[in-house]
């Protein structure tokens, strides 16, 4: 064979199409590294009216108002905040119950089935859940839970005022249920990767049921659950319509958990198709850029602390 | 002497399948007996029928008796058992979020021993009796269980079984997993500890039986075939089946 | 030996926990039962063939249906599928055949980041993109904010699936002398094939759902519209704007909307998910 010999067509040819094949998807693959770019640039840049006018103090003003010219982002921070963690004290003793009753307690046949209705609430959309709060949810409130709170809880100023149905209460309530099934199917999840040696190492001291449960699985899993609540939060932090359909899209900070409020996501949902002068835009996209950036610091820490429990063993994809 | 543990017809299934038909033996108190057998045999089923940890295995099932120090295991909680009964594993399996003060305080914990100082004193006693006191006096409550090399991991979890004085220690293979020098700690072990208490070993390692036992029990595929002092067994054993085992014919 | 009291206490907080786990899932499967059976008490009554047939009436009057909302959806979602379900394959088919270095890893990371961007700021981004240099709303603005989101869901799917090829079937391929492209498009992709098309599925259901990214992309359209330069008519979209508004007929037709959404969605998903995924991954999961 001598040397200096170009190998055939065909040879050449098919190398050609292995590097433009791989050439090909490793544009996709880097196409999504430019989308989460072209998010944040596109936010920057048409923010930075914004930015430019009113500087960090946006984030601490609570006075929004348009006609004026005056835009305060405290009150949908408030509002996120405070929805979000109402919803976060609803859920996570719901679905935390769920995840150890479906893997540790329950009889196996009733395992799966149990599972797979607390994940049909991931699938059912955001605007039903919305639509259900608004005709269903808001009149028991109106009638029923909030006198109620009024009357008994009102010593403590979290439930003052008049019951409207609406407000943060109801808004953090409907983000619970949206909620649930995130955080227990991934604690699901972590519960199931502790090693059954555990569980009989805690068994074989004679514990009951339960403490082995808080011994050796939740004990283990711990830093786990914790990803699954905050991975709970970076949702319930981002979610859009269920709450704008309930939470009364009022720019208030109330001390009260039943008054009205506005929500981050909600304010983008309810004024950016009316905003008319730029300054107004560029405000509501500085608020969308908090949102993002909040909800992506979220998600990773959350993501961090799953990880060093699974060991990056796939999380399953029905999480989001 | 009074026997610790007495077995009668004791019969255990998975499903339908039955793993052990009808095994009498007699284990005497604060000797070491070994139970002996190729894989599958139901050895390691038997010594977890002893602490009614088989039945955990939602599929499992036990009939017959067994009497510990004069109680019939089967009418009294498991949990009451458990305690009495201690268990260390094939693999050491401390809790790894606990220090190891922690691990070996768990069992009387959770039996309800508050006291600091009871606590302090049965943490010491059962790490010297687990022979790991020196290595570990110093960073009991800063360490974590699950830092220690497997051979100490082992013997952490044979202190933490000891912490809550149980009269029986069943071993599944507790050396299998671990190099020669932390078996041949662990098998001096067995030697101190068995003058307090009844040990139970499995092992597939019939040197090591010869060594730490004096009685052994000899499985094969669910039955119990020979029962008796240790050194019958390996030198002049009754049944042929026993004989092809020990001869290295199977298994 | 402890005292029997504390052994009695011990007992009745194992009872008490289980209770208190049982009862709280109750609680929850309860949840998803209210939600399910108000929709068809409140929906079922309004499905009709006019429904599906005819576009919203003006305000005031009975009848009409939300037709253009349901041909709405369906184009956005062919437009979204168009964009988003090639790109995202293609990223699954780098991760896995490729992506085993660094860049892989980013793109994994990237990918499940861009997961949990609220859906509203996709859409904010895509009226960047595409509304403002276009002037106006339109049906293709409203199909690259879910494409957007697509793309995550089924690259990672995709790259699962993929992965559950066996090496040994690839190793095959190269020792015929078939080059790498080939073994991947024409053998490895297909053996995925049923996997790939489950997680297609999957996103292509839950972005079905979606309406925050359309409300200043697609906008909605209260008429006829076949053009994907137009606003355009979606479910989701449309339910949202006739819950919030102050006409009961619009409620009535916003309760039937929901009703054939969420059959379809929740049908979907599951059918996915218990019936294929099962039988492809023998019941692991």
């Amino acid at each position: 064979m001598t040397t200096a010999q170009k190998a055939p067509a065909w040879y050449r040819s098919f190398w050609n199409l292995d590097a433009a094949f791989r050439g090909l998807m490793t544009l996709a693959a880097v196409a999504v590294l430019a989308i989460v770019g072209l998010i944040l640039a596109e936010l920057m840049q048409r923010s930075s009216l914004a930015w430019h006018a009113f500087g960090l103090h946006f984030f601490f003003n609570s006075a929004w108002d348009p006609v004026s010219g005056s835009f305060g982002a405290l009150p949908f921070i408030y509002g996120t905040v405070v929805s979000s963690l109402i919803a976060l004290v609803i859920a996570v003793p719901l679905a935390i119950a769920v995840a150890v009753f479906t893997t540790e307690m329950c009889p196996r046949p009733l395992r799966k089935p149990i599972a797979f209705a607390t994940e049909l609430l991931a699938a059912i959309p955001s605007v039903i859940y919305g639509l259900w709060a608004m005709f269903i949810l808001v009149p028991i409130f109106r009638v029923y839970v909030e006198p109620f709170c009024i009357k008994y809880l009102g010593w403590s100023g979290l439930f003052a005022g008049q019951p409207y149905g609406i407000g943060m209460l109801t808004a953090g309530t409907v983000l619970a249920i949206m909620i649930i099934p995130i955080i227990s199917s991934i604690a699901r999840e972590v519960l199931l990767v502790v090693p059954q040696n555990q569980r009989e190492a805690a068994l074989a001291l004679g514990a009951t049921r339960w403490e082995m449960i808080r011994v050796a699985v939740l004990g283990n899993a711990r830093a786990g659950i914790v990803g699954a609540i905050i991975l709970g939060l970076g949702r319930a932090l981002g979610e859009t319509i269920a709450v704008t359909m309930v939470i009364g899209n009022t720019p208030q900070i109330a001390k009260s958990l039943l008054a009205p409020g506005y929500t981050m996501a909600s304010v983008l949902a309810n004024e950016f198709a009316e905003a008319t002068d730029d300054l107004y835009r560029s405000a509501l996209v500085e608020v969308g850029l908090a949102l993002f950036i909040v909800t992506i610091v979220v998600n990773i820490l959350a993501g961090l602390l799953v990880w060093s429990v699974t060991r990056g063993n796939p999380v399953s994809s029905h999480a989001q | 002497m009074p026997t610790a543990v007495e077995v009668r017809g004791l019969k255990a299934w998975f499903g339908k399948t039955e793993a052990l038909h009808g095994i009498d033996m007699t284990v005497e108190s604060n000797h070491a007996t070994a139970v002996i057998g190729p894989s599958g045999c139901g050895k390691s089923t038997f010594i977890r029928c002893l602490n009614r940890m088989h039945e955990t295995n939602p599929e499992a099932k036990a009939e017959g008796q067994v009497h510990i120090g004069g109680t019939d295991i089967y009418g009294v909680p498991a949990v009451d058992v458990r305690r009495r009964v201690g268990m260390v594993f094939q693999k050491p399996n401390p809790f790894p979020t606990m220090s190891i003060y922690d691990n070996v305080a768990a069992g009387l914990k959770l039996n309800g021993t508050r006291s600091r100082q009871t606590l302090d004193e049965a943490v010491e006693r059962s790490l010297q009796q687990a022979a790991i006191w020196d290595e570990v006096k110093d960073v009991l409550k800063k360490k974590s269980g699950a830092s220690l090399s497997g051979g100490q991991q082992q013997r952490l979890c044979i202190a933490r079984a000891l912490a809550v004085n149980p009269e029986v220690l069943l071993m599944d293979e507790p050396a299998s997993a671990l190099d020669p020098i932390s078996t041949a700690k662990i098998e001096d072990l067995i030697f101190e500890l068995k003058q307090k208490l009844t040990i139970v070993i499995v092992t597939h390692n019939m040197q090591q039986a010869s060594r730490v036992a004096e009685y052994t029990g000899f499985f094969l595929m669910g039955d119990l075939v020979e029962f008796d002092k240790t050194e019958k067994i390996f030198t002049n054993p009754s049944d042929k089946r026993t004989e092809d085992y020990i001869t290295g014919r199977f298994g | 030996m402890p005292s029997k009291y504390v052994q009695i206490r011990r007992r009745v907080i194992d009872h008490f926990f289980t209770g208190l786990a049982a009862s709280l899932s109750v609680v929850v499967v309860g949840a998803l039962v209210a939600i399910f059976a108000y929709l068809v008490i409140r929906g079922a009554g309004s499905l009709n063939w006019d429904f599906l047939t005819k576009i919203p009436k003006p305000v005031g009057e009975n009848g009409g249906g939300m037709a253009n909302a349901l041909v709405g959806s369906i184009m956005i979602l062919a437009i979204a599928s168009t964009i988003g379900v090639p790109f995202g394959i293609a990223a699954g088919v780098y991760l896995a055949e490729f992506g085993r270095g660094r860049l892989g890893k980013l793109v994994r990371f990237t990918a499940d980041v861009l997961n949990g961007v609220p859906s509203i700021v996709i859409g904010l981004v895509a009226w960047g993109l595409v509304v403002v240099r276009q002037q106006h709303f339109s049906a293709l603005a409203g199909g690259v904010a879910l494409a957007i989101m697509m793309v995550p869901t089924i690259s990672r799917t995709t790259e699962s699936m993929l992965l559950l090829v066996p090496h040994s079937v690839r190793e095959a391929a190269f020792g015929l002398g078939i080059p790498q492209w080939r073994t991947i498009v024409s053998i490895v992709v297909p053996s995925a094939r049923a996997g790939i098309i489950t997680g297609v599925m999957l996103a292509f259901a839950r972005i079905a759902g979606e309406t925050a990214p359309l409300i200043f992309t697609a906008f909605g359209n209260q008429f006829w519209s076949l053009s994907p330069n137009q606003p355009i008519a979606a479910l989701p979209l449309q339910i949202y704007t006739y819950a919030l508004s102050a006409y009961d007929e619009w409620h009535r037709l916003a309760w039937a909307g929901s009703l054939i959404l969420v059959v379809m969605i929740v049908g979907t998903t599951s059918l996915v998910r218990f019936v294929f995924l099962r039988r492809m991954l023998g019941g692991a999961r």
